[in-house]
């Protein structure tokens, strides 16, 4: 039984019997347990959000999340540019930008194209050409290193929204375009009473749908990028993070590994454009401005660089209190200062303003975590290391090893 | 024809002539050795062989054949391996990870053998595979350096500064390895400030001064060479 546990109690076993042998499975393997968790809510969240948490946290809770969910889908690419490769890439909306108008392009009828295909196609083709760009914009940025390719990628993150806003003639320059193909399918549907599936398009007002589209291209996004950093290009990409010298030294392609990671970063917002496009039925340059990467950004650098579920739950935290809770927890707290009635608690919460103050309650959050946990919420292994290499022996090396360590190292090995 | 020759070097760092015509060979088997003081151009003969850096004038040839243009990787695929200046081991990998890096540039697969020679060679790195680099004393983060460069099996391994900021007793135990892994087959490029031990282990040395090779004889005449001993050996 200890060395067994149960899997499936036997027939009348109690309820309580079989939460007992969820627990202790959970407690064997805590991170399963949370991964099955956090599934298991992404999977039953929307059918709970107009019966359950609507009424508390606004109706527009799962439009809100979607969005976020747009933007998180965004910093798992960039972290393959930033965490993975150590390329810091300030302009990574212009690839948002361009997988979104590739979606519009492909698919709207105010595209200059002589043909149109619908968005199952423009979705994959967006990802493509996603990548391409991350290529021809690399490109000319790969022999500059640290700073000086911050500010050429932040120059391109200004230039791209800006082509689109100018070429009038392709583009609709700032009016936009509009519509976009949406997402289709087949849906079950009751008709004479017998089922039928039709053609079913994805509407504005189709939240849940939307939900699990998300879901589902993050969670391929995320397979394929977990499966990346474990690849042959994984390791040449934290190879030449940690010392180009040495990588090249190794034999690694620096060129090459750089513009693949420039590509597959970007590719990824691909996947996010052509949603975001096909979501809001509108795209306009102004969509696309500096903001967008710096939150980006700032998701990855709370969540934790390099690792890929740290960049999900910072990316939620950070995209959430933007979108959804600055505005409820202001609402809230005016409420309560209505509630009290005490003459200076109740003016003061009545003040308090958090929507306005967003990105001031950005910058102190980011300067605290600089100060107290420079390595993110959930660091990978490596940042934490980079970030504690004082603290010998760092977390990640067991206790044992440091024991034997001043053991075994003669007086004049230390250097 | 020599494993590696190098004819009439010229290589620059902007306007800086770093090299002024360098020509060196290495033979199939040998421990070679590049002595001279700080600055007169022997990191920059291994990194213009390496490809880090590319001379503007002269050819370098591995086994016949032309690689003075080529980008490094190239280089290091064709078997030329280095341990480069200041060790540059990966800190955040473990050891283990940093010999796995090591045999990057391999296509045939297996490393196994590769792995388990090297920390026979290195017994002390054995002890600590799942370390991180950068916790590892300098002496093991230079034996780290020399067996990764190894895993690559390289016919030319090129060792920039083994010695450099060693305790004695780990710059013996340096050589010996160097010597042991000649043995086995290993055809080494030695680049020294200790002279003393460098031309204990190899059989020939180039004497550097200014970015010209000034000496050039057996290790054992080069010990008895009055200029040597005066300049590099401390004797008067």
């Amino acid at each position: 039984m200890a060395e067994h546990p149960v899997r499936f109690t036997p027939p009348g076993a109690s309820p309580f019997g079989v939460l007992q042998t969820l627990l202790r499975e959970a407690r064997a393997q805590p991170k399963r347990a949370w991964f099955g968790v956090f599934l298991a809510v992404a999977l039953v969240y929307p059918m709970l959000d107009r019966q359950v948490l609507g009424p508390w946290l606004g109706e527009h809770f799962l439009g809100s999340l979607n969005s976020t969910l747009i933007l998180v889908m965004l910093a798992l690419g960039l972290n393959i540019v930033v965490g993975y490769a150590g390329l810091l890439d300030l302009g990574y909306a212009a690839f948002f930008a361009i997988g979104g108008y590739t979606a519009a392009f492909l698919t709207s009828p105010q595209s200059p194209l002589p043909f149109r295909t619908d968005f199952w196609v423009a979705m994959p083709l967006s990802f493509l050409v996603a990548a391409l760009f991350g290529v021809i914009l690399g490109a000319p940025t790969l022999r500059l290193r640290g700073d000086y390719l911050a500010i050429v990628t932040l120059a391109f993150g200004e230039i791209v929204p800006r082509v689109f806003l100018n070429l009038e003639t392709i583009t609709h320059g700032s009016k936009g375009m509009n519509p976009i193909g949406r997402p289709h399918g087949p849906i079950p549907q009751l008709i004479d009473g017998s089922l039928q599936f039709g053609q079913v398009e994805l509407l504005a007002s189709d939240q849940e749908a939307w939900y699990y589209l998300i879901a589902l291209t993050m969670a391929l996004s995320v397979f394929l990028i977990v499966r990346l950093r474990h690849s042959r290009l994984g390791r040449a990409w934290m190879a030449m993070r940690e010392d180009e010298i040495a990588a090249a030294s190794m034999g690694i392609d620096l060129l090459r590994t750089k513009l693949l990671a420039f590509a597959m970063g970007a590719s990824f917002s691909g996947f996010a454009g052509s949603i975001f496009a096909a979501m809001l039925q509108l795209i306009d340059p102004f969509q696309f401005d500096f903001s967008i990467s710096i939150i980006v950004l700032s998701m990855i650098i709370l969540g934790g660089m390099g690792n890929v579920y740290g960049v999900l739950v910072g990316g939620l935290v950070f995209g959430l209190f933007d979108r959804v809770f600055a505005d409820r927890v202001t609402g809230w707290l005016h409420n309560l200062g209505t509630a009290l009635n005490t003459p200076i608690a109740s003016d003061f919460l009545k003040w308090v303003d958090l929507s306005g103050s967003k990105f001031m309650i950005f910058g102190l959050a980011l300067v605290l975590l600089m100060l107290l946990r420079p390595e993110g919420l959930f660091p990978s292994a490596e940042r934490k290391a980079e970030f504690h290499e004082a603290e010998e022996p760092t977390e990640a090396e067991p206790a044992e090893g440091a024991a034997a360590e001043l053991q075994q190292r003669p007086a004049g090995g230390a250097q | 024809m020599a494993l590696l020759e190098a004819t009439d070097l010229h290589t620059y760092y902007g306007h800086i002539h770093a090299l002024k015509g360098i020509s060196l060979h290495v033979e199939e088997g040998e421990i070679v050795t590049l002595i001279g003081a700080n600055g007169a151009g022997k990191t920059t003969t291994l990194k213009s062989i390496s490809g880090l850096l590319h001379p503007r004038r002269g050819t370098i040839t591995l086994a016949g054949r032309r690689i003075d243009q080529m980008p490094p990787h190239e280089i290091v695929g064709l078997g030329i391996g280095q341990a480069p200046e200041g060790r540059r081991i990966f800190p955040r990998m473990t050891v283990q990870e940093n010999l796995e890096m090591g045999a990057f540039a391999r296509r045939d697969g297996s490393i196994k053998a590769d792995m388990e020679r090297v920390l026979t060679l290195f017994p002390r790195l054995k002890e600590r595979t799942n370390q991180l680099g950068g916790t590892l004393s300098g002496g093991e983060q230079q034996m780290l350096a020399i067996g990764r460069a190894l895993m690559a099996r390289p016919r030319v391994l090129l060792l920039d500064e083994p010695s450099m900021g060693l305790a004695p007793m780990l710059v013996e135990l340096i050589f010996r390895t160097i010597v042991e892994i000649n043995q086995q087959g290993t055809t080494i490029l030695l680049v020294e400030q200790n002279a003393l031990m460098a031309l204990n282990v190899a059989r020939r040395g180039y004497v550097l001064e200014t970015g010209t090779i000034v000496l050039h004889d057996t290790a054992a005449n080069l010990q008895q060479n009055e200029m040597v001993q005066k300049a590099y050996l401390g004797i008067e």
